[in-house]
């Protein structure tokens, strides 16, 4: 189907400058090595956590934004790719508060107490 | 479809309006957007639940188990030179994989300038790394295998581990498995002219959107597997 630039424009042709990507690619290795060097100096707790998250959140959005260049798309698009799996995260507070739960539950009948 | 009649009125839209009226102009919501690119997406989409459904069902596993999970820092460390390396093989690994989504924009980009036996040949460079990301995970559930990791135990501490291991990494091998062929069969395509005719080599910047996601998969199994 190839449609031509229809007549509202600016039409996404992805071409863009190599700078840019190898900018966004130099930025991925940095991030990528902080990330391993929470693990190598074996940072601990809400500081492990958080950094792990920061650099994580950080590095995806750079791949999804530049590389799979959804930032020169359109909302229609944008907004039916990110929006969905928000609902994975609604899944992820349901099973952590169901996994408390359950360990409680071990704790007490799989220590002989019960 | 020859004359498309824009439903926005001539103010320049919000990109809000602009996404409402895609959703409701009765026609194709994507305008500009190929079929093969909004298909892959919505795999892409798809395939986002089936790796968040994984990791959600790992941290359901490791948060309930009332035995330790294994030190993944420790599990994953190699013996290099006589000083233990921690999680070196997966920072390997990492950095491989990154390389080779910054090699597949490389391609993306040469496509759309029309240079296709450049496109081909950073393409089959992708695939190359790829292959080697594949080699070294093979190398790593070796090791594991040999010290008695299995999805059902393992010497290191919850049992639970060994199945999330191998079902995730070996999930997420089978995604870089298949994107090395779909790479291959793309590049080779690319490299023989098959859309010097048209000169539309979106079916790069398709095919990379694969590859990139697979990569993106990686940082979150990254983070949530091997960091915490």
């Amino acid at each position: 189907m190839a449609h031509a630039e229809n007549a509202s424009g600016a039409e996404p042709e992805q071409q863009h400058p190599i700078g840019l990507y190898l900018k966004i690619w130099g930025l991925l290795f940095v991030l990528s090595t902080l990330s391993y060097m929470v693990d190598y100096f074996q940072f601990q707790g809400m500081l492990r956590w958080s950094l792990i998250l920061i650099f994580m959140v950080l590095k995806a959005g750079l791949i999804v934004a530049v590389f799979m260049h959804m930032m020169w798309e359109r909302y229609a698009l944008i907004y039916l790719i990110t929006v969905p799996p928000l609902a994975i995260l609604v899944l992820v507070a349901f099973m952590a508060l169901e996994s408390n739960y359950v360990y409680l539950l071990r704790m007490v009948y799989l220590s002989g107490f019960g | 479809m020859g004359q498309t009649s824009t439903a926005t009125a001539p103010a320049k839209p919000t990109a809000m309006g602009q996404m409402a009226s895609d959703w409701a102009s009765d026609e194709e919501v994507f305008k500009g957007v190929s079929w093969g690119k909004s298909m892959m997406w919505i795999f892409l989409l798809s395939d986002t639940f089936v790796f968040g459904t994984f990791l959600t069902g790992y941290m359901t596993m490791r948060m309930s188990s009332t035995v330790a999970w294994p030190n993944a820092s420790e599990v994953f460390s190699l013996n290099i030179a006589g000083t233990d390396l921690p999680l070196i093989l997966i920072a390997i690994m990492t950095f491989v994989l990154i390389s080779s989504s910054g090699t597949m924009a490389m391609a993306v980009n040469m496509g759309y300038q029309r240079r296709a036996k450049k496109a081909a040949m950073f393409m089959a460079g992708t695939a190359v790394l790829g292959a080697m990301f594949v080699g070294m995970q093979a190398f790593e559930w070796t090791k594991l295998i040999h010290e008695g990791v299995r999805p059902w135990e393992n010497p290191f501490g919850a049992y639970q581990f060994g199945s999330a291991f191998f079902m995730i990494t070996g999930f997420h091998g089978l995604h870089v498995s298949i994107g090395v062929l779909y790479l291959g069969i793309v590049a080779r395509k690319v490299w023989r002219g098959d859309y010097e005719k048209k000169g539309d080599y979106q079916i790069v910047e398709i095919t990379g959107l694969y590859w990139h996601f697979v990569d993106l998969v990686w940082v979150f199994i990254f983070a949530f597997f091997y960091l915490w």
